[in-house]
């Protein structure tokens, strides 16, 4: 297994989740799940490059990632209670309060 | 062909190819499935089989965190909050603009990927195999060594943004209730000492015969 498996994988996997923010327009949980994703793309190069040019600090760096990810999914997904409180539902398309 | 396949790393390129295939099949299912139970239950799939990878790739501290952390806390929230909503599912309506537009991107940002790493790339990667530790290496202690020495100011901010992170989901899921009865706290912290609160008196014991009120 040489490093570019990994990269080409990461990658495939990061593509993916950039599509599911696309494709999902129906529900903001799902928008979340692709950012856990594309974390989880970014975690795995890190992890590659670490482990391939023998460096422990990447590994450092996931643990730190992790930290982070897990903090923004409980406020994401708090922030999405309060939004299905107040509209009974999370399609994207009727988050439309700011006119953006 | 057999002996690459039965040797050792024959064997790591198998479950390389295999974990890799799982990971890509879990996230196209999070990402096109309508039911988000099912999306969660592949997402849970997904980073049980990337941390599969970083054990291929001798990272065993992430990939149990990874296991611990994510499929253990944060895809349980995930699964809480998603059986807690009462979501209605919509029936399919076909691709949508945005589909065609999401896959066009998709496939652009590949194609970009790919063009980097072939061309410009290629020859800085180092391409040897993946480095072997000796026996008794220590992947957790080598991270520990790290973590606790030149990046301890980090590691305490870290712990300081999940404080953040506690604060901010109880303060906005918190709602007042009229429903239930209960002391402000507030209130009762500003109480003032001899103002009041109730006074205690001390007095003689009555003594007599008119006690109980017979008369």
């Amino acid at each position: 297994m040489s490093l570019i498996h990994y990269l080409v994988l990461a990658g495939i996997l990061f593509v993916i989740s950039i599509a599911g923010i696309y494709i999902n327009r129906r529900n903001v949980l799902i928008l979340l799940m692709s950012i856990e994703l594309m974390l989880l793309a970014v975690n795995i190069n890190f992890i590659a490059f670490s482990t391939y040019l023998n460096d422990i600090q990447g590994q450092v760096f996931v643990f730190f990632i992790l930290t982070v990810a897990a903090a923004e999914a409980a406020i994401g997904l708090a922030i999405l209670v309060v939004i299905f409180r107040q509209r009974k539902s999370l399609e994207v398309d009727n988050l439309n309060e700011l006119k953006g | 062909m057999f002996e690459f396949i039965f040797s050792p790393e024959g064997y790591q390129v198998i479950l390389f190819y295999v974990y890799s295939a799982i990971l890509i099949g879990a996230a196209l299912a999070v990402v096109t499935m309508r039911n988000s139970i099912y999306s969660a239950l592949f997402l849970i799939l997904a980073f049980f089989s990337a941390a599969a990878l970083w054990m291929l790739l001798e990272a065993e501290f992430l990939a149990l965190t990874l296991v611990l952390v994510y499929v253990g806390a944060v895809m349980v929230l995930f699964l809480f909050v998603i059986m807690m909503l009462d979501i209605k599912i919509k029936p399919k309506s076909g691709m949508s603009n945005y589909t065609k537009v999401g896959i066009f991107v998709a496939i652009l940002m590949g194609l970009e990927m790919i063009m980097l790493l072939g061309r410009k790339l290629s020859h800085v990667l180092p391409q040897d195999d993946l480095v072997k530790h000796a026996k008794g290496h220590s992947n957790v202690k080598e991270v520990a060594e790290n973590l606790y020495t030149q990046y301890v100011l980090p590691f305490e901010l870290a712990s300081v943004v999940l404080l953040v992170a506690i604060v901010a989901a109880i303060l906005l899921t918190l709602r007042k209730r009229d429903d239930y009865n209960h002391v402000d706290p507030e209130s009762q912290v500003h109480v003032k000492a001899n103002k009041n609160r109730m006074r205690v008196v001390k007095m003689d014991a009555e003594v007599g015969n008119n006690i109980g009120g017979e008369e």
